[in-house]
């Protein structure tokens, strides 16, 4: 009984579920490759990779736009396509792309995707979003007199119209300005605050550094890698300092041995890695010793290594691994 | 069944038909004046009646239809082709609905458009033209029938197109000739005996003899047959509707 409590419960903290999805399109290029990802409710999880990963496609399965080759998902406990009202219901879309109906008016637009998923009109509503938005001065203008800024925002106005549980931005801050950006930031933070699930595919790398609660890497249709953003960030946690010595030198001096010290590029680079969070980082004893022991230096640096080490990093190891 | 989704996208179509009423109504209207002062008044004149009926009241039935079909096919095909090309499609897919749905919305829209125009164009002709119709209900259910056998057909195309030749084409090559040898502007026991076999493979015939007999009582072919073929033509294209989105050609990868 307890444990079938305990399922129910982990059941209802999971509200995307991918299990062994695959993909491949009629071109036989393998898009996705037996996936298995868990979102939980209420989290922003920012899926990054780089281009042609395999980001949008799985997006587009969760929703509906693109047939799955195998595998199964649920989305909010409705499998996405024997229950597809359900499960449709709850999400929201923002595609990368900027597609919209030109001639069509701000509100009328939103209107008819309010529509399109179901829900009774609520002017109230879609009032709201247009005005968090700042769209709701736009509202009688017509789509195709926006900026590229402000079409961003009306893709994003039509996908909150009908109040979706779960809301994904694929690459929402692409060719967007720093601005905008920033608004965009916040709007997810309150919605994420007013319950709302969000995944998000970026490329930048501070964006999910800034955002997400957790992060998942993908890279040639494979999740390489999903982790807490917290804990990725503890292990990112450390710092190296760089010194550039005039004279290069072949070992470590044995006084210096109590340092994390290593020598680098032919021992002209001696290098210390350090805590950054540490109360002490332990630079000022170093720099002492170094000065007693007569070993001078030319240069410094420090060094902190960034999510985007990591990805890189991640992603070249997994391409090399393909290769061999 | 999302209601307002249907309404949504039935909405969304007829307003675009209403901005661009001008192309819509206007078109058309003209086009099939055009016909009657030609073929009805100029021509039509010096031509003998056909089963008692006059040329220029003849051929108000077959105007009617080349007009729906072409219209039905165009408004139907362009309504789906379009959100296909910019794009916007994404979120029709994306939305909880049924393929029943989708076409409730754009086929219904599509047809009402067709219905309308029809009806309009039988009040142009009634400006050239005396005409009577015997059974107004019968040419309702023609009318209705055929617009939405060929708005389905229209959206057929607009799934397959993938570029704005293909929109064209079919309608161009195939659905022009068909109706203008169906039998709009000439009742085909004119034709040579050989010709009258081979023109029974042509589906038009039927719509617009079905169609004359409502408001004449006269037919090349049995009203039945006219109505069973018009059904017959419906339900295939509804099925092909159904295959086309539940294995996704075109539409989804």
């Amino acid at each position: 009984m307890r444990n079938n409590a305990t399922d129910q419960l982990h059941t209802s903290d999971d509200i995307i579920t991918v299990k062994s999805l695959s993909k491949v399109y009629d071109s036989s290029f393998k898009a996705l490759q037996g996936i298995d990802l868990t979102i939980k409710r209420g989290e922003i999880f920012a899926l990054l990779g780089p281009n042609g990963a395999g980001k949008t496609t799985l997006i587009n399965i969760i929703c509906g736009i693109v047939n799955p080759t195998s595998g199964t998902i649920t989305a909010g406990g409705h499998d996405v396509i024997r229950d597809y009202r359900a499960a449709r219901s709850a999400i929201g879309l923002v595609p990368q792309e900027l597609t919209s109906d030109a001639f069509e008016k701000v509100l009328d637009t939103v209107k008819f995707s309010r529509g399109l998923f179901g829900k009774s009109p609520n002017p109230a509503h879609l009032e709201k979003v247009l005005k968090d938005l700042s769209l709701w001065s736009k509202r009688d203008s017509k789509i195709f007199a926006l900026s590229g800024g402000m079409k961003r925002r009306v893709m994003i106005a039509k996908a909150l119209s009908h109040e979706p549980t779960i809301l994904f931005l694929d690459e929402p801050t692409a060719g967007v300005d720093v601005e905008l950006r920033r608004d965009m930031w916040n709007m997810v933070r309150e919605l994420r605050d007013s319950g709302v699930t969000i995944i998000l595919t970026t490329h930048y790398i501070e964006e999910a550094e800034e955002m997400a609660d957790r992060i998942g890497v993908i890279n040639k249709g494979q999740i390489i890698l999903v982790e807490e953003k917290a804990a990725l960030m503890k292990k990112l946690g450390k710092k190296q300092l760089i010194l550039t010595l005039k004279t290069p030198m072949k070992s470590v001096p044995i006084e210096l041995t109590g340092h994390d010290l290593a020598l680098e590029h032919e021992g002209a680079e001696l290098v210390y890695t350090f805590d950054a969070k540490a109360d002490q980082s332990g630079i000022a004893g170093l720099l002492k010793q170094l000065s007693e022991l007569h070993i001078e230096f030319k240069d410094l640096q420090t060094k902190q290594s960034s999510l985007e080490d990591i990805f890189v990093g991640l992603v070249d190891e997994n391409s090399r691994g393909k290769a061999e | 069944m999302n209601v307002y989704a249907v309404k949504a996208i039935y909405f969304f179509e007829m307003t675009r038909f209403l901005r661009t009423i001008f192309q819509s109504i206007a078109a058309p209207v003209i086009a099939t004046s055009l016909y009657f002062i030609v073929f009805g008044s100029a021509i039509g004149s010096r031509m003998a009646s056909i089963d008692g009926v006059s040329y220029a009241a003849f051929i108000v039935p077959g105007l009617v239809m080349l007009s729906i079909l072409t219209e039905s096919i165009s408004n139907a095909s362009f309504g789906i082709y379009m959100p296909k090309y910019s794009g916007t499609i994404y979120e029709v897919f994306s939305a909880p609905i049924s393929v029943l749905e989708i076409v409730l919305g754009y086929v219904g829209a599509a047809a009402s458009k067709s219905i309308l125009l029809g009806l309009i164009i039988l009040g142009t002709a009634r400006l050239f033209v005396d005409y009577t119709i015997l059974h107004p209900l019968w040419m309702l259910t023609f009318l209705v029938l055929t617009s939405v056998a060929f708005s389905l057909f229209g959206f057929i195309i607009g799934i397959w197109a993938d570029g704005f030749e293909k929109l064209q084409i079919v309608p161009t090559m195939v659905v022009t000739p068909l109706t203008f040898l169906g039998g709009s502007f000439y009742s085909i026991s004119m034709l040579p005996p050989v010709w009258q076999k081979i023109t029974l493979f042509n589906p038009v015939v039927y719509l617009v003899s079905g169609f004359r007999w409502s408001f004449f009582g006269v037919s090349d072919v049995g009203v039945g047959l006219s109505l069973a073929m018009t059904l017959s033509f419906m339900v295939v294209c509804f099925v092909i509707i159904g295959v086309i989105f539940k294995t996704g050609y075109r539409i989804k990868s």
